[in-house]
């Protein structure tokens, strides 16, 4: 059997898949259909300082080979999530990740640090870059030197693995990346959603109630690739790919481009099984190939 | 799974039988499956339809669908001896009504009527008085009159007269206040329609539950996409829902 396993500094993942904040719930919505411990991680929903009630529905659209959402970070808040879920999912065996959003700095710390505390959480995802908030959010990571502050201070706050989310919504990415390498970030994990917009032409109105949102799905994969490969040639730290990604092919594709581990996002809504096809078909490959070692695929390019 | 049939029933409706390859699992009425449109390039995501009819005897589960757009016209054409990958039973249910002897009132709008037989056949079954109300633009949108007169009686209203009485379901003349001894009204169908009846309930001050047909992504709680704004906040439509109490949906 070759090697699965990654590496995201300590962090020991038994595979290179994880899931994608906001498109795995807590994990449990997924236990009917496969054992979700066989995951490399699970990243659980962007969780704030407060609760969020997100945007007004219409927040979701299907678009071609993909779809946009504009949920807005609907969660119960870091006091909720700790008192009420991490009793929950703290015993599943595999990683727990967190993702970390908020509409300052202080949220970003408070949230990071009552999180700090707690054992089954080996690491966060600072959010820098949803694209659906009106406050905070895409802002921070979009400009170098504000990634940089919101990295820096959640950074002295937060003692274990920090991984760091990044937004397709700039210029250039690899700038982005290496100002929150700089300021301490473990790992990277892009791309978030690229910002994009439907328009129903019979109403002839916007199809969301926020006008835009964040495109996902394999419309978006050939972007998602391409900052992947630009990002792992320039940093040091492990690189997380994610966007479009639907098959195995996909995440070795990823993984060749440069990703050490990868993450699973609007996938699990057309199959929501596709996760453990993924870890199994990636097993093939490495078969099919004879590789030993699934650390041999990355950035071979 | 295996379609063992598709009854066109007209260029805008079309009626599933579904056989899984394992017995079926328990499904109540009001619940909804997943379906994945088989080799559909412009379409994505799973369609959320609504389990029209169980039978449990034979193994098989029945969809009726509404052309809506390129998934649903896509999925009108597959053939007997096809398959179709299914996610189900999904959602809440429909409840029952607080006393065995209550008159409950079934009302559909179109397609809007699907999740309605099952529900006609659990409470007949439970020995409930039942009455299915239909409306449509036209005798083409009154779908399987046959099936819902086999729990009850069948009202019918239509937009050009065609068939039962002329005008909007709401219309009907069992509304007016000297004929209207029912205690609760299970509804489906545009939301318009869903909300004047919601408010007609009001009045009467009877229960009302409303099945949702909300946009959907994931249909299992996890992309918080198909919420709907409640009196406690945000809830999903796939596992909160799809039937709502209307007294909890906010302005309705």
């Amino acid at each position: 059997m070759p090697n699965l396993s990654v590496k995201i500094k300590d962090l020991i993942l038994k595979n290179p898949v994880m899931t994608a904040s906001g498109t795995f719930g807590y994990g449990e919505e997924f236990a009917d259909f496969f054992d979700i411990s066989d995951l490399g991680g699970i990243i659980v929903k962007g969780t704030t300082g407060s609760k969020r009630e997100g945007n007004a529905y219409p927040r979701m659209v299907e678009t071609p080979s993909g779809m946009l959402n504009a949920v807005g970070l609907q969660n119960k808040g870091v006091d909720a999530f700790i008192s009420d879920i991490y009793p929950r999912i703290k015993d599943i065996d595999t990683h727990i990740i967190v993702n970390v959003s908020g509409s300052t700095i202080d949220e970003y710390v408070m949230v990071a640090s009552k999180l700090n505390e707690l054992d089954a959480i080996p690491a966060i995802e600072l959010n820098i870059s949803c694209p659906n908030v009106k406050e905070g959010g895409m802002a921070f990571g979009t400009s170098c030197p504000s990634a940089i502050a919101v990295c820096e201070a959640v950074r002295k706050a937060y003692h274990k693995t920090l991984i760091v989310k990044l937004s397709p919504n700039v210029t250039n990415i690899t700038e982005m990346a290496l100002a929150v390498e700089s300021a301490g970030a473990d790992a990277v994990s892009l791309i978030n959603t690229l910002l994009g917009m439907a328009v129903d032409a019979e109403k002839r109105k916007p199809v969301l109630s926020t006008i835009t949102g964040g495109l996902s799905g394999p419309a978006i994969k050939p972007v998602a690739l391409r900052m992947v490969w630009q990002v792992a040639k320039a940093v040091k730290i492990p690189v997380i790919g994610l966007g479009g990604i639907m098959t195995a092919t996909d995440a070795i594709e990823f993984m060749l481009a440069g990703a050490t581990a990868v993450q699973i996002g609007t996938a699990n809504f057309i199959d929501p099984a596709v996760c453990a096809k993924i870890i199994k078909g990636m097993e093939d490959y490495l078969i099919r190939h004879k590789i030993d070692d699934v650390n041999e695929l990355i950035g071979v390019i | 799974m295996l379609v063992l049939e598709n009854k066109i029933l007209s260029d805008k409706y079309f009626l599933l039988s579904i056989q899984p390859p394992i017995a079926m699992p328990a499904i109540a009425a009001g619940q909804f499956a997943q379906l994945e449109i088989n080799d559909s390039k412009n379409t994505f995501l799973r369609r959320p339809i609504s389990i029209h009819d169980v039978d449990y005897k034979n193994n098989i589960v029945k969809l009726l669908v509404q052309v809506v757009g390129e998934g649903t016209k896509k999925l009108s054409t597959i053939k007997a001896g096809e398959t179709l990958n299914l996610v189900y039973p999904l959602g809440n249910t429909f409840s029952l009504p607080k006393h065995d002897k209550d008159n409950v009132l079934l009302v559909g709008g179109g397609c809007g009527i699907a999740p309605l037989l099952y529900l006609a056949r659990t409470l007949s079954e439970k020995g409930i008085k039942v009455t299915t109300l239909v409306g449509g633009a036209t005798q083409c949108d009154i779908l399987e009159a046959a099936e819902y007169r086999k729990y009850g009686e069948l009202l019918i209203t239509t937009m050009d007269a065609s068939v039962g009485e002329k005008g909007l379901v709401t219309q009907h003349s069992i509304f007016k206040a000297e004929k209207f001894n029912y205690s609760k009204i299970y509804t489906c169908g545009p939301e318009p329609m869903m909300k004047a009846l919601a408010t007609i309930a009001r009045e009467k001050e009877i229960d009302c539950e409303v099945s949702l047909e909300n946009m959907m992504a994931c249909g299992v709680g996890a992309c918080l996409c198909c919420v709907v704004d409640t009196i406690d906040g945000n809830k999903c439509t796939c596992i909160e829902g799809p039937v709502f109490d209307y007294k909890e949906i906010k302005g309705w």
